[in-house]
């Protein structure tokens, strides 16, 4: 066992996990790297196929390299794709600023759903190496009604035996890639040859490192036009994941606040 | 890569913890910086907004990155960050100090490999560090670095450090944790972390940094016995395949494998995948796999596969440490959900033998079981369930304990306490004469009827008819009336909710010894809690039938045999079931006579019936004490 089985095993086991314990379950798909990965274990998990429904909470916002990648690889990997749009921004915290607010678009998408289709678990991409609060995350966090994340009251989680008893209209969210690092994900990528959304790869000195809507992601000067050439870019840079999110930056607690009310 | 086969791979995981203030966000944002693995513009930002609140440079807000942490600056919840050094990479996981969040420390040290324990140079040993320390032991975290912190405040002096490194060696070997170094750091300056001290020149042993990269990784479990709980069986047309983890040992296609606690055999017929490189025929721990059997067996979520000569352990009782987690004491009799791999089964807490006194490291029976404490406990079920001892294998040697909705306990498995729990319940010790030989001289099983229901409802009546009945059969049968129990063994007790579980809790002791006896015994008692029952249940262990003798409160109050319900409304008696304490309906019982709409003799026809089915006519006795683990007939499979 290497590095990326070790990884993969336990990404499968938290899968299957969460199918066993938490229907209904869906998969939120936001098209990006780590999300086709999440993807791809899941087809391994379950033998080809992904047993429950794939959500991309869409804005209308995404580029349109990342709308064509959805509907080619949503038929190809016969994925069971669920595409509700957003609520509007006219709909969010207002007191958010700007960049955050449209962000947090998604976070209404999530509560959307959940309530819409009456979700006991939502499978979620989110990594400890991304952001600071990400880091404090559970594998499987349960959320109140209304969507909360109440870092202050997170169960004790040991030894992989989940939580997922949870009262009527909560729901849990499930992060089966919480313990990847981003090397890991593209040093997996290359590995199993998974595809992706071409902005990743540089194109005149630019590419996107990680992938937003437009308007709130910016790409980074590189020159990284291939998965082997981003792995070695990844091993010198010392620039955070997600210096080109421009919402987590607007303030000191932007992200944090944006978590506690449902963000991924 | 390459990597040796027989060690676990990945980033070597280590857990930073200690007393809160000793320092250990300090020290790992400090590391962090050090060994240049914070991202660029970290330093600068740290700098800062540590500007920004009037303070020197933070450097614990690398990682104590919740608003409220800043604002307090304390770590809530334990975070993880990696590190790379010189030879290899760290997942550090900062484990919080304070002992409101120890749920979370032990969330962080669960998952750690080796444990960094921090100590201020001007506090030394507090309770809280040896608290650190005895988790960690329970946790099977067998190995230590002391970084004894903050030497800039003691002026660097060498015997303040010598003299503290040995007492923390000496405790630490006293839980068989092995210090492998204790190392003088002043974590905010960087001294002795990732460079060696100008201001500590008299220090010749290493950097933390040369400490960890010494430390050895833990073996994998691939040479122990083979162990895979059960995640989940999927159907693929006519195949059904079986999908787990596989915990310990190795598993290939042919080998003889057992399901526990089934302990019927197959072998394994072929492992299923998608998209490797080449078709499984072999895998070993660590590894999540799907394969399919040779033979139709009845198989679900919770089994264990072993072999069948080295197979896990069976029984209702088991004797446990655990650490505590939820608010308000644990009480003998409390019934909870304990999961141990992939099962789960409910079990009652039917003896604590004490809590740990961290400084003398001893359990101590007079002691109350408060949160965040550690306890010695027996927890009993009504059912066999599967488990090694955690000192011979891991994974399945712990437990989590679940109350509602919450965990509440996570726990290490010490002994089975099956032998133990007969020599306390009874009343002549380990018994020479089997279940099975009482069963053949009394022509019928041994079994509980627990009749609940209101006062009023007719339980005693029915209770006495039915053994007069059962007596004439010639069983051999006694009756455990609640009323009458009040009066002798249970005269100390009240009607407070803790009293009534105490109650029942003995009665239930009593009925197990009856039991044991081979008897049929009669209990009656209102029991209107259904976590007693279940406790009930739980301590009983073998054949047992909840019978809900039901008669609606109305019915109850116009007959008022006893003029109790009057007094109660009147007020002069408090605590009275049904008028001023909560009665709560059985959700599941065995079975229901309804005395408020059937006649007397009825209701106790039903009950004879019953009891003639459940007990005394054919094959009832083959099912014995333990029914479920009689082998499940293949026949079921499909059901």
């Amino acid at each position: 066992m290497n590095d990326l089985d070790l990884l993969e095993s336990r990404s499968i086991f938290i899968l299957r996990e969460a199918f066993n314990k938490l229907r209904p379950l869906a998969m939120l798909w936001s098209l990006g790297k780590d999300s086709n990965v999440m993807i791809w274990l899941a087809k391994k998990a379950f033998l080809g196929k992904v047993p429950f429904p794939v959500m991309h909470l869409d804005t209308g916002l995404e580029f349109p390299e990342t709308y064509a990648f959805r509907e080619r690889y949503s038929a190809e990997w016969q994925l069971d794709l669920i595409a509700d749009p957003c609520p509007p921004i006219e709909s969010v915290d207002q007191s958010l600023p700007n960049d955050a607010r449209l962000a947090a678009r998604k976070s209404l998408g999530v509560t959307q759903a959940v309530e819409r289709y009456g979700l006991k678990g939502l499978i979620a991409g989110i990594r400890r190496d991304e952001q600071a609060t990400r880091a404090k995350e559970r594998v499987f966090s349960p959320r109140a009604a209304g969507n909360t994340w109440d870092f202050r009251t997170q169960p004790p989680e040991l030894w992989d035996m989940f939580a997922a008893d949870v009262p009527p209209g909560a729901h849990v969210r499930i992060h089966p890639l919480l313990h990847w690092n981003e090397i890991d994900i593209w040093c997996y990528i290359k590995r199993e040859s998974i595809p992706l959304v071409p902005l990743y790869f540089a194109k005149n000195g630019e590419r996107y490192r990680s992938l937003g809507e437009i308007g709130i992601t910016r790409p980074i000067t590189s020159n990284a036009s291939n998965v082997d050439e981003i792995i070695t870019e990844l091993k010198t840079t010392r620039a955070a994941e997600r210096a080109g999110r421009t919402m987590d930056h607007e303030s000191e607690d932007a992200f944090e606040r944006l978590r506690t009310t449902g963000y991924l | 890569m390459t990597i040796n086969d027989n060690v676990i791979a990945g980033a070597f995981p280590i857990v930073i913890v200690g007393h809160v203030d000793h320092g250990k966000s300090t020290l790992i944002g400090r590391l962090l910086n050090d060994t240049g693995s914070l991202p660029e513009g970290k330093a600068e930002e740290l700098r800062r907004v540590s500007k920004h609140r009037g303070m020197a440079v933070e450097w614990s807000f690398a990682l104590d990155a919740l608003q409220l942490e800043r604002d307090q600056a304390i770590t809530v919840d334990s975070t993880q960050v990696w590190f790379q050094s010189p030879l290899r990479r760290y997942v550090i996981i900062d484990a919080p100090g304070h002992l409101e969040f120890l749920r979370n420390m032990i969330t962080g040290a669960a998952q750690a490999e080796a444990a960094v324990i921090v100590v201020d140079a001007t506090q030394g040993l507090t309770e809280q560090t040896k608290r650190h320390a005895y988790l960690l032991h329970l946790l099977g975290v067998s190995q230590a670095i002391v970084a004894i912190n903050k030497m800039d405040k003691v002026d660097f002096d060498r015997s303040i450090f010598n003299r503290l490194a040995s007492e923390m060696k000496t405790h630490l070997a006293s839980l068989s944790l092995e210090a492998v170094n204790a190392i003088p750091v002043s974590a905010r300056e960087g001294d002795n972390l990732a460079k060696p001290s100008a201001r500590m020149a008299w220090w010749n042993g290493p950097t933390l940094i040369e400490a960890l990269d010494v430390l050895p990784r833990r073996r994998a479990t691939i040479d122990k016995p083979l162990r895979l709980a059960v995640q989940d069986v999927y159907h693929e047309g006519d195949e059904r395949i079986i999908v787990g983890r596989i915990e310990s040992g190795r598993l290939k296609v042919g080998d003889p494998i057992s399901f526990w606690p089934t302990q019927r055999t197959a072998r394994v017929k072929s492992f299923q995948s998608w998209s490797t490189a080449a078709p499984i025929l072999s895998a070993a721990a660590t590894q999540s796999v799907a394969f399919t059997i040779t033979e139709d067996l009845f198989v679900e979520r919770g089994h264990v596969v072993a072999t069948a000569d080295r197979g896990p352990r069976q029984s209702t009782s088991v004797r446990a440490r655990l650490f505590w987690l939820a608010p308000g004491h644990l009480h003998v009799g409390k019934t909870l959900r304990m999961r141990v791999g992939t099962s789960t089964v409910s079990v009652t807490v039917s003896a604590i033998h004490g809590a740990l006194d961290v400084d003398d490291l001893a359990f101590h029976q007079d002691r109350a079981v408060a949160t965040n404490d550690i306890a010695e406990v027996r927890l009993t079920s009504s059912v066999p369930f599967t488990f090694d001892l955690f000192h011979e294998n891991e994974t399945l040697g712990r437990a989590v304990l679940i109350d509602g909705y919450n965990v509440v306990a996570g726990c290490v498995i010490d002994r089975d306490a099956d032998v133990a729990a007969i020599t306390a319940s009874s009343a002549t010790g380990a018994s020479t004469i089997t279940i099975h030989e009482r069963a053949r001289r009394n022509k019928h099983q041994g079994a509980v009827y627990w009749l609940t229901g209101l006062s009023g409802a007719g339980k005693s009546t029915l209770a006495i008819g039915l053994q007069q009945k059962l007596f004439d059969l010639g069983a051999q049968v006694a009756i455990l009336d609640g009323d009458a129990l009040r009066r002798g063994l249970n005269s100390d007790l009240g009607y407070a909710p803790q009293d009534r579980t105490e109650n029942l809790r003995r009665a239930a002791e009593v009925a197990k010894i009856l039991l044991e006896t081979g008897s049929i015994v009669i209990a009656a008692f209102i029991s209107p809690a259904a976590s007693d029952r279940d406790m009930v249940r739980n301590i009983v262990g073998g054949p047992f039938h909840e019978v809900f003798v039901n008669a609606d409160l109305a019915i109850c109050e116009a007959r008022d045999v006893k003029g109790l319900y009057a007094k109660a409304r009147a007020g002069s008696i408090a605590e009275f079931t049904g008028i001023s304490s909560a009665w709560e309906t059985p959700e599941h019982p065995e079975l229901v006579v309804n005395t408020g709409a059937e006649s007397y003799e009825k209701c106790l026809e039903k009950l004879l019936t019953y009891v003639r089915v459940t007990a005394i006519e054919g094959g009832a006795i083959a099912k014995g004490s333990h029914a479920s683990s009689a082998a499940v007939p293949a026949g079921s499979l499909r059901a």
